[in-house]
């Protein structure tokens, strides 16, 4: 679907001419990303975080092609072709601190895309199955990050990919079972690594697909916006190209200044030293924690330390972890509020800024500390509110909200007035 | 609309689920917190920052420090230390010739096949040769350094926290453990075999003090062997060894940050002008 008033592709060239008639590519381009694609004039920057992440995803996949040519996934000298890289491969160095700090930024603007879709509560009709196809890319990106931290065989290498695989040990009756299976062992090794580096490479492929597929159905209804007022007319619009491949153009050069001084001047400070110790099963280390980017989800993990009816802590721990993400599935159905953007919802905002950001940061910092007090205490407290925003908290608000009123339009929310409104064609503030 | 009110009640249900058992740890987590009496941590201390010449945004090698700390290396940690990932023929950058690494090679033995009769043997090393390492294997090394293993030295700057600091100050932080410290922490007593050292986590380890006195190595170039001196200079190689591209990385950085700007800025004021036509212009 497209809008009435989208520009039409017509080439002028013979050639471009001749691949329209025979395989219509350029026009597919032209109105995903080109002219042909009439987006919200009022977009800000945090709808440029999409595009960013199609950059780190395709960034991920070139300098991890360019890894897997001097890379070899077997125990004994997987650590020293890591190393091999790093020294005597041409620019490995920038190849490998690329692809680590890379991984990062990848989730760095994957959590401002997501942050935005919740605060403007993009998951709302008739987006629901962009959301949808975006917690399930999320969800392979987690996979792959973690099977990807494991190749270097390091000792976060081999010590985390124990701890999460044992997470499947807590499943009742079939987990220990279901863990010696997904490792070939009773400890990770050789096995372990072999079927990593294989899923690791497959799996950003499954991404990449998913994430056209994320992209067509952002097409069906066109892009959401920060007043959350569906589209009226062609005044509430500008083609994608130019305005927003600029405007996007500026953001991904910012965001390339920022990951290229991480590349060159802090290449690991995003990592753990311990990485650099060869992975040995004998010595466990003084703290196994995960990368950066899983550490809320392992504060929830951790949170639950006692037993509850019966139920062992650790399989809480894992219920509530994987539950915390595959909640985010539910949420066009639990948060029913008719008023998409968080900007006209006083109530929600307040929840918002002061309940679920405050909430994240805690656990984000109890998840990389050692599981001492009072971290365990403050993780505890914010794992409740996380729960209770998302499932008890948005449905109810949805129904006592009384929120702001909205702008007319678009161009209405823009130029200060719309011509229609004033001449009354629709006066009534559809959503 | 009453499925999607059922949807949201057992959305409720379950989140107040969560939040209970959540809360309920934290309950007992808080009397146990409130009852019993924390762990105490070892007070070790913190690397102290040596400033390097290698650190900070332009930073570059001293070579005649890398020679320095080669020579450290070589006479004192390689009796128990391996460098496994450095080859003789790297040390060409440091600053010798291809003449200087393949004479240094030359002088040391690594295992090697005979020729003649295929026999496990040793034979004097070539720049391609890796540094050979202090112990046939890791069981070797346990037995002769009561069941500590030295670790190989190449990344060790990198598998610590402030992993350059923490070396040359683990090496100049061996001293007799205060009176004070005995008497709050009586368990930071160095048992036996082991040595104290305040920048060490465990304030003990099983490795002896390596340098002792001044002027344990002769330096080529003349520099006072102070027991700082030779801490800083092995601490600084060992940088190297651990990451020998690191200046070449801060130099190939800001070629591509000036670029990188340069792009933004044009790319900055290419929206503006593309914009400008469309910008709002408010009626009110």
């Amino acid at each position: 679907m497209s809008f009435p008033w989208a520009k039409q592709y017509t080439p002028t060239n013979p050639v471009m001419r001749f691949f329209d008639e025979k395989l219509p590519l350029p026009r597919l381009i032209y109105n995903a990303v080109g002219a042909g694609y009439p987006v919200p004039r009022n977009l800000s920057y945090f709808w440029n975080f999409g595009v960013l992440a199609g950059f780190f995803l395709m960034l991920q996949i070139v300098t991890g092609i360019v890894l897997a040519m001097h890379y070899a996934a077997n125990a004994q000298v997987a650590f020293a072709t890591t190393e091999h890289i790093m020294r005597n491969v041409n620019w490995g160095w920038l190849m490998r601190y690329a692809h680590a700090n890379g991984a990062s930024f990848f989730f760095i603007v994957v959590y401002l895309h997501i942050f935005r879709g919740l605060f403007y509560s993009s998951y709302k009709a008739p987006r629901e199955m962009i959301w949808l196809l975006g917690v399930v890319i999320f969800l392979l990106m987690m996979a792959t990050a973690f099977m990807g931290y494991v190749l270097p065989w390091g000792q976060m290498s081999f010590w985390g990919a124990k701890v999460i695989t044992g997470l499947f040990g807590a499943i009742p009756l079939v987990g220990e079972p279901i863990q010696i299976w997904l490792l070939g062992g009773y400890a990770p090794d050789n096995a372990a690594l072999n079927r990593f580096f294989s899923l690791h490479f497959l799996l950003p492929f499954v991404i990449a697909g998913v994430v056209i597929m994320h992209i067509w159905a952002l097409h069906i209804p066109g892009s959401s916006n920060p007043t959350g007022v569906e589209i009226k007319s062609e005044s509430d619009t500008l083609p994608f190209h130019p305005y927003f491949t600029v405007k996007d153009g500026f953001g991904l050069g910012v965001a390339l200044i920022l990951f290229m001084t991480m590349v060159f001047f802090l290449p690991n400070a995003l990592g753990h030293p311990d990485n650099y110790i060869e992975a040995n099963p004998l010595s466990t280390p003084a703290h196994i924690v995960p990368e950066w980017y899983f550490w809320p989800f392992y504060a929830i993990l951790r949170a639950f330390t006692v037993d509850f009816l019966f139920i062992p802590a650790k399989l809480l721990g894992v219920i509530a972890m994987f539950g915390s993400i595959l909640l985010w599935f539910f949420l066009p159905w639990l948060d029913k509020s008719p008023v998409r953007s968080g900007h006209y919802r006083p109530l929600f905002r307040k929840f918002f800024w002061f309940g679920l950001i405050p909430a994240m940061i805690v656990l984000f910092i109890c998840g990389g500390a050692p599981a001492e007090e009072p971290y365990v205490m403050l993780s505890q407290l914010a794992t409740a509110y996380y729960f209770l925003h998302f499932l008890v908290i948005l449905p109810i608000v949805g129904q006592v909200e009384k929120p702001k009123p909205l702008p007319y339009s678009i161009t209405e929310a823009v130029l200060g007035s719309d011509k229609k409104a004033v001449l009354g064609e629709n006066a009534s503030p559809a959503v | 609309m009453t499925k999607l009110l059922s949807v949201r009640l057992v959305a409720i249900l379950i989140g107040l689920g969560f939040a209970i058992v959540a809360l309920y740890s934290f309950v007992l987590g808080a009397y146990s917190a409130a009852t019993e009496e924390a762990p105490d941590h070892l007070p070790y201390e913190d690397p102290i920052d040596f400033a390097f010449s290698f650190d900070g945004l332009f930073g570059t090698w001293d070579q005649a420090q890398l020679q320095r700390g080669l020579k450290v290396y070589d006479e004192v940690c390689s009796a128990c230390h391996s460098l496994k990932y450095v080859a003789f023929r790297n040390l060409e950058q440091l600053g010798y010739s291809e003449a200087q690494a393949k004479a240094y090679a030359a002088a040391k033995q690594v295992p090697g096949i005979d020729p003649a009769t295929g026999e496990e043997t040793m034979r004097p090393g070539l720049p391609t040769d890796y540094f050979p390492a202090p112990y046939p294997n890791a069981v070797a090394a346990a037995a002769a350094n009561n069941n500590a293993i030295p670790p190989d030295l190449s990344l060790i700057t990198k598998a610590r926290g402030d992993g350059t600091n923490y070396v040359a100050s683990l090496l100049v932080g061996y001293q007799e453990p205060s009176a004070r410290m005995l008497e709050e922490h009586p368990e930071a007593a160095p048992g036996p075999g082991l040595y104290h050292n305040i920048y060490f986590p465990n304030l003990n380890l099983a490795m002896a003090p390596p340098l002792t006195s001044t002027g344990q190595v002769t330096y080529d170039d003349g520099t006072e062997a102070t027991i700082e001196q030779m801490s800083k200079d092995v601490a600084a190689f060992l940088a190297w060894t651990a990451e020998p591209t690191l200046v070449k990385r801060k130099q190939t950085g800001w070629p591509v940050l000036i670029f990188l700007l340069f792009a933004t800025v044009l790319a900055w004021f290419s929206k503006k002008q593309i914009w400008a036509a469309v910008k709002p212009k408010r009626q009110d």
